[in-house]
């Protein structure tokens, strides 16, 4: 598969670590929920309907009239591995890695646009950009949309809108997420109350995880939870409201860190760096938490041989699908803690340049 | 690591904060909507509302349970077990019953947002129920088949490239592109 080799050596759109707020805000994303209005839901379709759905939506988004360069990726001929590499870059869901049956994934080369196949819904159509930028994101995938929309007829309904397998997509089928980095509200044990003021404004907050099912570092995803009987950009600025909001308890925690305990912070990033370049042996979980500790370091200039991109670049390669085909064999759980911890010495020995 | 409230996979891990308390939740994805949903509406938290939120009594709810849908042949109990439709057509099957749901999912029952382009000088489409109609007749070329009624089976695919071709039609006038027609292959028995 040499689209998916080509990838391990960049860093994807959302760990880019540029664009507006990019100290705190990771990445945007929006993601639309449609279906083919002649074929029942992936769920109901017998293999045959799914690979028709599959045949058919393939062949269309991979001649859009506009010739979007897009490459097609078929899931379901993927192995463990592959699949995996394209969860850690958020290519495609976990739910569609791990499900089963004819399903694949359109990918652009700049790695903002994936286009699920028979994931939940026939199409899921997602845009990602680096920073806060939800309005050029709409701008883009509404574009796409749309022209998705001239060659392929979307389930729709003038009373419920665009028509999902489940209820809680039905009507816009919109998801609008915002990645924010928030570790000076963690330290600060002020997380919670923002959380629950965000979930009294009906947003969810998830972590974002690694291996396993802990929750790793200290990024969480804010995202809108109702998607019907408001507009996009209702739903959008529901999102994008709050998180000037959220930007400036954070910088107002880092300021507070700083300035009432500067030694034991500064303490905490040396030697969360400390043990990312001396760790014989580190397991993701924990390599996120630490890398999330210097990021923070490295923005409030505590470390100074360091770059932000330096550390977005681990917070992907150190994952495990990377790992192995960065190092090109198949790894247990030992050997990959084994490997990733020779990985950060190399990387950082090295002073940030190639550890690969 | 599994679902808490079921086998599958725990796919949602949400972190309670509560009453200043930190609580992990591990679930599924049918069952974290559930969770959310609930935690969300949780103002008025009503017992009686049943998994739906449609209050109903227990006969009442196995009578709603046994509506099917014409055309992907879902029962409303199949739905309300795995938490996921059919097909487009249950919108309109089985509006009644998830009118509730949805006004509970969503606090709204009216789709407000983006509607599908069409040309300016045709009427914006009700829905796309002419084309749903073919996953109905898809299933009778199966039962057609099965009980070797092969000349009821090609009339059912002549009406289904009808229906795609009158689609197609449509989309001509619509863009002035040609784009490959999604008509049916004769393989699908």
């Amino acid at each position: 598969m040499i689209k998916l080799d080509s990838l391990t050596n960049s860093i994807g759109e959302w760990l880019k670590g540029t664009g507006p707020e990019s100290d705190i805000v990771m990445s945007s994303r929006v993601r639309l929920a449609r279906n083919l209005a002649q074929y029942p839901f992936v769920g109901r379709a017998s293999d045959q309907e799914r690979g028709e759905v599959q045949q058919f939506l393939r062949s269309r988004l991979m001649q859009l009239p506009s010739r979007l360069p897009l490459d097609y990726v078929d899931v379901g001929g993927l192995g463990e591995l592959d699949r995996q590499f394209l969860v850690e870059r958020q290519l495609i869901s976990r739910e569609h890695a791990e499900a089963a049956g004819s399903r694949g994934v359109a990918i652009d080369t700049h790695e903002q646009l994936s286009l699920m196949i028979n994931e939940e819904d026939h199409l899921r159509i997602q845009c990602v950009h680096s920073g806060l930028d939800l309005e050029s994101v709409w701008r883009q995938i509404s574009a796409v949309d749309d022209e998705i929309e001239t060659v392929v007829p979307y389930a729709f309904h003038s009373r419920w809108g665009y028509l999902t397998a489940c209820p809680t997509n039905v009507g816009t089928g919109i998801r609008v997420s915002v990645m924010l980095h928030l570790p000076a509200l963690v330290i600060t044990r002020q997380i919670d109350k923002v959380f629950r003021s965000l979930h009294k404004i009906s947003l969810a907050v998830r972590g974002l995880y690694g291996e396993g099912s802990q929750a790793f570092g200290d990024f969480y995803q804010i995202s809108n939870q109702t998607t019907l009987g408001k507009t996009e950009q209702e739903l959008i600025a529901q999102v994008a409201d709050v998180v000037p909001v959220l930007i400036d308890y954070e910088r107002r925690a880092r300021d507070f860190l700083v300035r009432e305990t500067e030694q034991n912070i500064h303490d905490q990033v040396s030697r969360a760096y400390g043990i990312l370049r001396t760790a014989q042996t580190i397991s993701a979980e924990e390599t996120m938490q630490l890398l999330s500790r210097v990021r923070m370091g490295v923005l409030l200039g505590l470390l100074d041989d360091v770059d932000v991109s330096d550390v977005n670049l681990l917070l992907v390669r150190t994952q495990p699908a990377h790992l192995q085909k960065l190092r090109g064999v198949e790894l247990d759980t030992k050997d990959r803690n084994i490997e990733r911890a020779r990985f950060l010495r190399k990387y950082f020995e090295s002073g940030s340049a190639e550890a690969n | 690591m599994r679902c808490q409230q079921c086998d599958k996979q725990a796919m949602f891990h949400i972190t309670e904060l509560e009453t200043g308390e930190v609580r992990e939740v591990h679930l599924c994805e049918d069952h974290a909507r559930n969770y959310l949903n609930q935690s969300e509406g949780a103002s008025q938290p009503s017992e009686s509302a049943g998994p739906l939120g449609v209050a109903q009594t227990a006969e009442e709810l196995s009578e709603l349970d046994q509506k099917v849908c014409e055309m992907c042949g879902i029962t409303f109990f199949e739905f309300r077990n795995q938490g996921r439709l059919g097909c487009p057509h249950d919108y309109v099957q089985f509006e009644q019953e998830l009118e509730p749901l949805i006004a509970n999912i969503h606090g709204a029952v009216e789709h407000t947002g983006r509607r599908p382009q069409r040309p300016s000088d045709s009427e914006l489409p009700e829905s796309t129920e002419s084309l749903t109609q073919v996953i109905g007749l898809r299933k009778g070329i199966r039962e057609a088949v099965e009980q070797e009624d092969y000349e009821r089976a090609g009339a059912l695919r002549d009406q289904i490239n009808k229906v795609l071709d009158n689609w197609h039609a449509e989309q001509q006038t619509a863009d002035g592109t040609d784009s490959a027609q999604p008509s049916e292959s004769p393989s699908n028995s």
